[in-house]
């Protein structure tokens, strides 16, 4: 137990940071509230103007806005199966003992050290550009004809670039938690007649049901936010197809100038990405508790 | 049936042998433990005999058959892992029913069995919980009913009490010599705790540095120790080994005597006298360490309470019949 005087001095200690952090956040929460509630538009500076929750009803009935949503939610469903589905077996061979495993590992984890404007241009000009990418010369090479990827599946592309970064978290995690596996506990089975594949669903599968929680918790927090890869290859186009919330509200202030209606569709990205955080904490968190 | 028999059982890692050949007979129903310090091959040797390693060279024979090349669930063995190894998230029910599923048996018989296994281990109020809700001595009996649900053979048993507290470990000791007895199952249960090997075994196999340096009943080791290392390693406190002059006298480079067989007489004369360095009273038993100058320290065990304290002198007169000889490579001289 702490005596009073340390708990005060732990207290006065901390003070400083925890002040900081909070103005921090409370600065630009309480200035977005404000802005949320004006006519603000940078086009036509001195108009602002206190307008209620026009902007609000503006954003929310803004067709735009419902596609977004969608995208959003496509896209972190997709990129978190992928992530997964891929991930479990691709741990399941790090695990393994092979020759060279020390290199593999280190480039399978690399993706994840590239940042994600440097790997959405090189997605989008070196392997997926329909005239000198090399997924087009590879479908020359069998004589089809290339894709233009951009175009003809923007969602999709863009998915595959941020699954492609996101796979290493998910692998390391669920790696490190297979490594925390009891070999008596896989030599139990193989004495009770399990084959490697009534193992892996009856032992191991179970056994990572914990880290996949973590990795579904942590990846949905990033991929709701995601921005940059759209930014640089599709610019949320064509028309609406890969305009997620994030990119919806970066073009209502920066290509509309509008500040009071990004200020409000942030404010509502905010209490979305509370709903989508409490109803997963409600299915998977679960998983948590010891 | 459940008759296991080794031939030359050889198991090496890289350069280092573990076992170097391995002969042993164990009879059908028998309960036999492997005991020897840490690092003598005793697990390595259960994990042979498992199927969990290979063999390098040498035959395992269960009934007869060889099974070097058989799988660990083909050989018809079940085993008890020192961690339990319990399956977290399946209930009790589920890890004792686990290896009848894997043998795709249909689910009412695997319920009858279940439930017959979980009778005979007091474990059926606790079908429906989870290994965490368990105590350790819940669990052990978890892992001793998913072995014994399969009517195996022959049960392995890698240190199995070693995580249970001592008061539960006696308990643990008496309901699994028990059970084997009632099921009449054979056993291979191994040790590094010497009273467990004493007490549980029918046959002991004492193991060190990857050989068998004995295989007997406890009684017979007890009294015929076949070199120094099997005198020094079974008995508590451990045989006094003297070397040198006394030996010589008696025909032997070391002769040992145990604890027990010394008297103790307070200023007595003759016999090898020396100095009380530490006294430990345990009521039930005296235990002396005795400086005996020559002779090197010495162990003296006293029946019952004996008021001797640091600094008195003893002479400790050793029981003719009971001197064990050595000659110089360590093996027992026999009379």
């Amino acid at each position: 137990m702490a005596t009073q005087q340390t708990q005060l001095l732990a207290r006065t200690l901390l003070t400083p940071a925890v002040a900081l952090l909070f103005i921090w956040m409370i600065v630009p929460l309480a200035l977005t509230i404000y802005f949320a509630t004006l006519h603000y538009n940078l086009l036509d500076p001195g108009s602002e103007s206190f307008v209620g929750l026009e902007n609000f009803r503006y954003f929310l009935t803004d067709p735009a806005f419902l596609a977004s949503l969608q995208n959003t939610l496509v896209l972190v469903g997709s990129v978190l199966a992928i992530t997964i589905i891929l991930g479990v077996p691709l741990a399941l061979l790090l695990d393994q003992q092979v020759v060279g495993l020390s290199i593999v590992r280190l480039m399978v984890i690399a993706p994840f050290f590239v940042m994600p404007t440097v790997s959405a241009l090189v997605w989008k000009n070196l392997l997926m550009h329909p005239v000198s990418g090399l997924f087009a010369w590879i479908a020359h090479l069998f004589g089809l004809p290339a894709i233009d990827w951009f175009n003809d599946a923007p969602l999709f592309s863009v998915i595959l670039i941020i699954s492609w970064q996101w796979l290493p978290f998910a692998t390391l995690i669920l790696l490190t938690a297979l490594q925390s596996l009891d070999e008596e506990q896989k030599e139990a089975a193989e004495m009770d007649g399990a084959s490697a594949i009534s193992t892996f669903i009856y032992i191991t599968l179970p056994h990572l049901a914990r880290p996949i929680t973590v990795v579904i918790l942590i990846e949905t927090i990033f991929l709701l936010t995601v921005f940059a890869e759209i930014f640089v290859t599709t610019g949320g186009g064509p028309g609406l197809q890969t305009t997620n919330i994030a990119f919806l509200i970066y073009s209502q202030a920066l290509i509309q100038y509008d500040v009071g209606s990004a200020s409000a569709g942030g404010l509502v990205a905010v209490v979305l990405a509370n709903i989508v955080a409490f109803f997963l904490v409600r299915i998977v968190g679960r998983n948590l508790e010891a | 049936m459940g008759q296991i028999t080794l031939q030359g059982v050889q198991k090496s890692f890289g350069p280092v042998h573990i076992i170097k050949g391995a002969d042993l007979e164990i009879a059908d129903g028998s309960f036999v433990v492997f005991v020897g310090p840490s690092g003598c091959g005793k697990t390595t040797l259960l994990r042979l005999i498992a199927g969990l390693e290979d063999v390098t060279g040498g035959a395992i024979l269960i009934d007869g058959r060889n099974v070097v090349d058989v799988p660990p669930a083909k050989r018809g063995l079940s085993m008890v892992f020192q961690s339990y190894a319990l399956y977290p998230h399946m209930s009790v029910r589920g890890n004792i029913a686990f290896g009848l599923k894997m043998a795709g048996i249909a689910r009412d018989e695997i319920n009858r069995k279940v439930e017959a296994a979980a009778a005979t281990l007091n474990l059926t109020p606790y079908l429906e919980r989870k290994p965490r809700e368990l105590s350790g001595g819940q669990r052990q009996r978890v892992a001793i009913g998913r072995a014994i649900v399969r009517e195996p053979k022959a049960f392995l048993f890698d240190e199995p009490l070693s995580n249970l507290d001592a008061a539960l470990r006696v308990q643990m000791r008496l309901e699994v010599t028990r059970l084997q007895k009632q099921l009449g199952t054979t056993a291979i249960y191994v040790t590094h705790d010497q009273v467990e090997a004493m007490t549980m075994a029918d046959k002991i196999v004492v193991l060190n540095g990857g050989k068998i340096e004995q295989y007997g009943s406890p009684l017979e080791l007890y009294e015929k120790p076949a070199n120094l290392f099997v005198a020094g390693f079974i008995g508590s406190p451990k045989m006094n080994f003297v070397t040198g002059e006394l030996a010589k006298q008696q025909g032997a480079t070391t002769i040992g005597v145990r604890p027990e067989h010394l008297k103790v007489e307070r200023d007595g004369q003759g016999g090898w006298r020396g100095t009380v360095s530490v006294a430990e009273h345990l009521g039930s038993d005296t235990f002396l360490y005795v400086d005996a100058g020559p002779q090197g320290m010495l162990t003296a065990r006293y029946i019952g309470e004996l008021d001797l304290h640091p600094g008195d002198q003893v002479s400790l007169i050793p029981d003719p019949a009971r001197i064990h000889r050595f000659d110089d490579s360590g093996k027992s001289i026999r009379a």
